[in-house]
């Protein structure tokens, strides 16, 4: 396949950052996306350009590195795959294919199309945790969680915080990504003494990061890869709601 | 070198309280006077940081990644075993260590697989408090499978993402130290060396992967959690970023590295597709429960749709040569056993290097929901690179390399050769042997992060005492100068290839000679290609982009430099052990049958390598392997 | 926004209502309007101020809202592709600020007259009172052709509004699940439509009467009538 790519290029998160185009040949539709940058960047290096620097890790879409909007798309066009698993026999040949970092506020471009994501780290670090000392378990079975709960946390649980949800939100709503961590830990048992205070630290630490708000378009659950369902976010509407009713009546935010 | 286990006295079940009560321990007021660096943010480095934290030491975490929670670990998928019994099939702690014994071809220190079999059952009990969504029965309990090479079902999973679910556990933990103050994470920051003061590991030097900054981070001890070098092979299951430097640097330091050739190859993977493949895709194990491995029985059979070969065409080889394991057998076993179908040019798929695992016999048996149930990520994962449906037609796997049993050297408490050096999880040695059987890696990470370095760290400790080293030792600016050294001399190169180039050029010579089967001549050959090919690295590398600023180039290149080092010690290694046992496959010592022969009178040893300087070969040391409560026997899985 | 949303949801549901009365003969919707005027001031006033709060906050959080996401979501030179928002989604902050300039016009138009003062001189006798006479005031108001058309756009716009937002506030009071979701956006489209057709009927009615032979109101008598 023969590609024509407009790719982004952005020095420093200060640089103003501009679309380049490259061609790229002889890019095999067997390879994936990444792949296929791998093949470009090395195309550079031999002219001694600067490679474009991309996010990429595990190559199997699970650890949530990668981090493309493809054609206007975070992930690309297929749905429920990241863009390393994405590939090249999902375009043609000849295609010209415009390769984007995430655009949001809160994920500032560190260079190209690698972006600062550690704002999503901090709205986890304020409460995304169930608070279970090393070596102050109980036996694990001692705690019974029904299956159907099981399931659902675990369909929340699946969410790679890759940041997609941000990327496609038209408002750079973190809204998902909240719901999916805040879901999967307070549908279970172990999650009940601290659901108040977590939905309400990590609410706030998202608005305090700069995210926009949820106004229910729905792309964001269209690009997840892991097709984390809009459901999490009416459940977290409902939890923090409580939450903040109960907070009200006694007067602690706690 | 010394390398004295410090295994401690008594029965074997009873060697971990002992040791847990002798050992010195900090007192609570007195921890927060302690820094303690921990390198990398996996189940191993991430518990450990977290639970250090938890306990009151200042803790230091540094990882590659944009965030701790993408550590490589995230990548395991089938489950984590503990012998927890509660399928009541006969399973123990006992059984569980003899399995690990057993299965890492008696090359694994008793004593510790030991441990890591008690703590597995605490493990579980951790994890399940921290919220991970392990796999439920409709009662509430947790449900268990079995897993490769194992006849119980004592595999605890959270659908195909074992391994993601127990890294946010860990990651949470961690997260949760983060925001109390108690731990201070460095994202995108990379191990560049290890610094010693008066031979006690007192510090690291990283770079910045941002802006390129290099700076000393000082520490009364130093945690390596860095993970396996697969990727020398540059085609592997692991992650884009993996790599040996951090371990290899505390090597040249002094470190000593044990097992380097105990390297193992999972048996289901996705077949590789072409020159342009930049890693490959592992399918969890536990497809093998209920897949049937099978190649045509004739060589003109091997175009065909598979769907129209008849059953009696076909040769589901695992089941015929080992009936009571069948198509669980080992991972070496059966991945060996692929690459000789496939020698034999019964290989399927393009490029023939592929066996078909048939899933068509579960279908009928149990209904195609209970397939999707228990593998739809996989099958989907499978269709999205193939583009093929294996719910209709066969899956075409390969082994791939995968995890590496080998590591830096450790004793029982996990402390390496070098004083206030601890190394965790798979970056060191000690509980696989020359083979780790599936679902133990993550059961080790966690095992060492959560509950061994706890108790092991106070014990150094409380013996160097707060404030052990000073921080305005030379010795810092000295290993910082020779980090700044040679990234500038990658740069200054110039050269014409790509450090890219060198990493495919070094990964195919290791798959080749140092692969699933290794022979004398094939050792010999990779040690003369190695140095060759390194040499060519250092005077034709092309290093494009500056020193400082994010640039993906240098990273690598610093990295494939590191690996055409330790290839070469790998490979010494792999030709030293003149014997086949576990992943390590001499051609010159197997049965008739083609098994693995081990020589346990010559190399009942865990072969321990000293770095010696540049282009010299490494000295061997030899920690003997004995074993107190196992009788030497030979693995048979038939 | 959800819960000033829902009040003006169910507002608009009674005001439609209210409007079909219309059909029953002028009686009926004089008889209607004379009740809601003549109720006791508090519950009248308070009903207003109600309603006007519940509008003000909605579209001040909309505002703010919208300011907020502006912020989060600097000016993007790239190329932007959606999946499944819905036309009605991506157009909230345009049909809202149309609505707004339709409820002020509409204010004007028919409660305080301002618009047309004449129609403060349309009176007519219910039961020996003189009352306002709504039924005129309706039909002239749509006879002419501009305003019944800006009522009709105003509606099919609210339509849109109420089909993205009722469904939204189902998820944004957390009363959304997978087993009802689908339920719960039905019911919204359903009742933008049937908000829509309710309202149409007055405007489309007096508009039919007077340009085609359909007879449902008396245009021509209420026009000459008040000529």
């Amino acid at each position: 396949m023969k590609l024509t790519l407009k790719i982004w290029r952005q020095a420093n998160t200060e640089d103003q950052g501009r679309f380049i185009s490259y061609s790229v040949d002889d890019v095999s539709s067997d390879s994936s996306f990444l792949e296929m940058l791998d093949l470009l960047n090395e195309q550079l290096v031999a002219k001694g350009e600067e490679p474009v620097a991309f996010d990429h890790d595990c190559r199997e879409g699970i650890c949530g590195m990668c981090s493309l909007r493809i054609n206007g798309l975070a992930h690309g066009p297929e749905r429920a795959t990241t863009v390393c698993q994405l590939h090249m026999r999902s375009f043609q040949d000849g295609d010209t294919i415009t390769i984007e970092p995430w655009r949001a506020a809160p994920f500032p471009v560190v260079k190209d199309l690698v972006v600062d994501r550690s704002s999503f780290d901090a709205i986890i670090q304020s409460g995304g945790f169930i608070t279970a000392r090393t070596g102050s378990a109980q036996d694990a079975n001692s705690i019974l969680v029904p299956k159907c709960d099981a399931d659902t946390a675990m369909d929340a649980a699946a969410c790679i915080g890759c940041g997609a949800c941000v990327a496609a939100c038209k408002n750079a709503s973190a809204m998902l990504f909240v719901a999916a961590k805040a879901a999967h830990l307070n549908t279970l048992p172990q999650g009940q003494a601290e659901k108040d205070r977590r939905v309400l630290k990590m609410v706030s630490t998202m608005d305090e990061a700069g995210f926009g708000n949820c106004t229910n378009y729905g792309e964001c659950e269209a690009v997840c890869p892991k097709e984390i369902s809009l459901d999490f976010i009416a459940k977290l509407n409902r939890d923090y709601g409580k939450a903040s009713i109960k907070a009200f009546l006694s007067g602690s935010d706690e | 070198m010394k390398l004295d286990p410090n295994i401690p006295e008594g029965p074997l079940p009873q060697k971990w309280d002992n040791h847990k009560f002798d050992i010195k321990l900090v007192n609570p007021a007195n921890r927060r006077k302690y820094n303690i660096i921990v390198v990398g943010s996996g189940l191993a480095g991430g518990a450990a940081a977290a639970t250090l934290g938890e306990l009151g030491y200042n803790v230091s975490c540094f990882c590659y990644q944009d965030s701790p929670r993408r550590a490589h670990s995230i990548a395991a998928q089938g489950g984590i075993n503990a012998a927890k019994n509660y399928q009541n099939d006969g399973d123990s702690i006992y059984r569980l260590f003899y399995d690990t014994i057993k299965g890492g071809d008696f090359r694994s220190r008793e004593a510790n697989v030991y441990r890591l079999a008690q703590l597995s059952v605490n493990i579980i009990d951790q994890c399940a408090a921290q919220g991970v969504p392990f796999a439920r029965e409709y009662g509430g309990l947790l449900a268990n499978r079995s897993f490769g090479g194992a006849q119980v079902s004592r595999t605890f999973y959270a659908r195909g993402q074992t391994g993601q679910q127990l890294l946010l556990g860990a990651y949470s933990a961690l997260s949760r130290q983060i925001g109390l103050g108690q731990v201070k994470m460095y994202n995108r920051h990379e191990m560049l060396d290890l610094v010693l003061i008066d031979g006690h590991a007192k510090g690291i030097i990283t770079r910045n992967l941002v802006t390129g900054e290099i700076s000393k981070h000082t520490a009364d001890a130093v945690i390596l959690a860095t993970g396996g070098f697969g990727n020398a092979f540059f085609l592997s299951t692991n992650a884009q970023g993996c790599n040996v430097t951090a371990a290899y640097r505390a090597y040249k330091r002094g470190a000593g590295f044990a097992n380097p050739c105990f390297t193992q190859i999972h048996p289901t993977c996705i077949p590789q597709h072409g020159d342009q493949q930049s890693k490959l895709t592992l399918m969890s194990e536990s497809l093998r429960n209920d897949g049937r491995v099978w190649v045509p029985k004739r060589k003109e059979d091997c175009p065909k749709d598979p769907r129209d070969i008849p059953e009696g065409d076909r040769d589901y080889y695992l089941e015929r040569k080992y009936p009571s394991f069948g198509n669980l057998a080992p991972r070496d076993i059966s991945s060996r056993s692929a690459k000789e179908v496939c020698d034999e040019g019964r290989g399927v798929g393009p490029g023939t290097r592929g066996v078909y695992l048939d899933f068509s016999d579960a279908i009928k048996r149990l209904g195609r929901h209970v397939i999707e149930e228990r593998y739809g990520n996989l099958f989907d994962m499978y269709e999205s690179i193939t583009g093929e449906n294996a719910y209709e037609r066969p899956m075409r796997i390969y082994p791939a390399l995968h995890y590496t049993m080998g590591g830096l050297w450790v004793d029982y408490n996990l402390m390496s050769n070098i004083p206030g050096l601890f190394v965790l999880g798979e970056a060191n040695f000690s509980d696989h042997g020359a083979n780790r059987l599936g679902a133990s890696a993550l059961m080790q990470g966690l095992a060492d992060g959560y509950f061994v370095i706890s108790h092991t760290v106070a014990n150094y400790l409380a013996e160097v005492g707060a404030g052990s080293y000073d921080p305005a030792d030379t010795a810092f600016a000295q290993t910082e100068a020779q980090v700044r050294n040679q990234i500038d001399h990658l740069l200054s190169i110039k050269g014409a290839r790509s450090p890219r180039s060198f990493h495919q050029e070094l990964g195919k010579i290791l798959w080749e000679h140092c692969g699933m089967a290794r022979s004398k001549e094939s050792l010999k050959t990779a040690l003369e290609l190695i140095p060759a090919l390194r040499k060519e690295f250092w005077e034709d590398v092309r290093v494009v982009g500056q020193a400082k600023d994010f640039n993906q180039e240098l990273e690598r290149a610093g990295r494939v430099a590191d690996f055409l080092e330790f290839a070469e010690m790998m490979c010494h290694d792999a030709l030293d052990r003149d014997e086949s046992c576990g992943a390590h496959f001499r051609t010159e010592h197997q049965t008739e049958e083609g098994e693995a022969k081990r020589n346990d009178k010559k190399y009942a040893y865990v072969a321990v390598w000293e770095y010696q300087g540049e282009d010299q070969p490494p000295k061997l040391h030899k920690e003997p392997l004995s074993y107190e409560e196992v009788d030497f026997a030979t693995r048979s899985y038939k | 926004m959800a819960i000033t949303g829902l009040i003006m949801v169910g507002f608009v549901l009674f005001h439609m209502l209210g409007n079909l009365q219309m059909f029953q003969g002028p009686d009926a919707i004089n008889t209607y309007a004379h009740f809601l005027k003549t109720l006791p001031p508090a519950v009248m006033w308070g009903g207003r101020l109600f309603l006007l709060a519940a509008a003000g906050v909605h579209v001040a959080t909309a505002i703010s809202l919208t300011r907020e996401n502006c912020k989060a979501c600097p000016t993007d030179p790239g190329v932007k592709e959606r999946v499944q928002a819905t036309l009605s989604s991506k157009t909230m902050a345009l049909s809202g600020s149309i609505l707004l300039f339709f409820i002020v016009f509409h204010i004007l138009h028919f409660t305080t007259h301002t618009i047309f003062p004449v129609y403060k001189t349309f009176m007519t006798d219910l039961d020996g009172q003189q009352v306002y006479d709504v039924y005129s005031m309706v039909i002239y108001g749509f006879s002419n052709a501009w305003i019944a058309t800006f009522y009709i756009i105003a509606m099919g716009l609210l339509c849109m509004h109420l089909s993205h937002g009722v469904s939204s506030m189902f998820q944004s009071l957390g009363l959304r699940n997978n087993y009802w979701r689908k339920t719960f956006d039905i019911f919204a489209a359903l009742y933008g439509w049937v908000i829509f057709i309710g309202f149409v009927s007055n405007p489309a009615a007096v508009l039919l009467s007077e340009y085609t032979s359909l007879n449902i109101f008396p245009v021509q008598d209420v026009l000459l009538r008040l000529s």
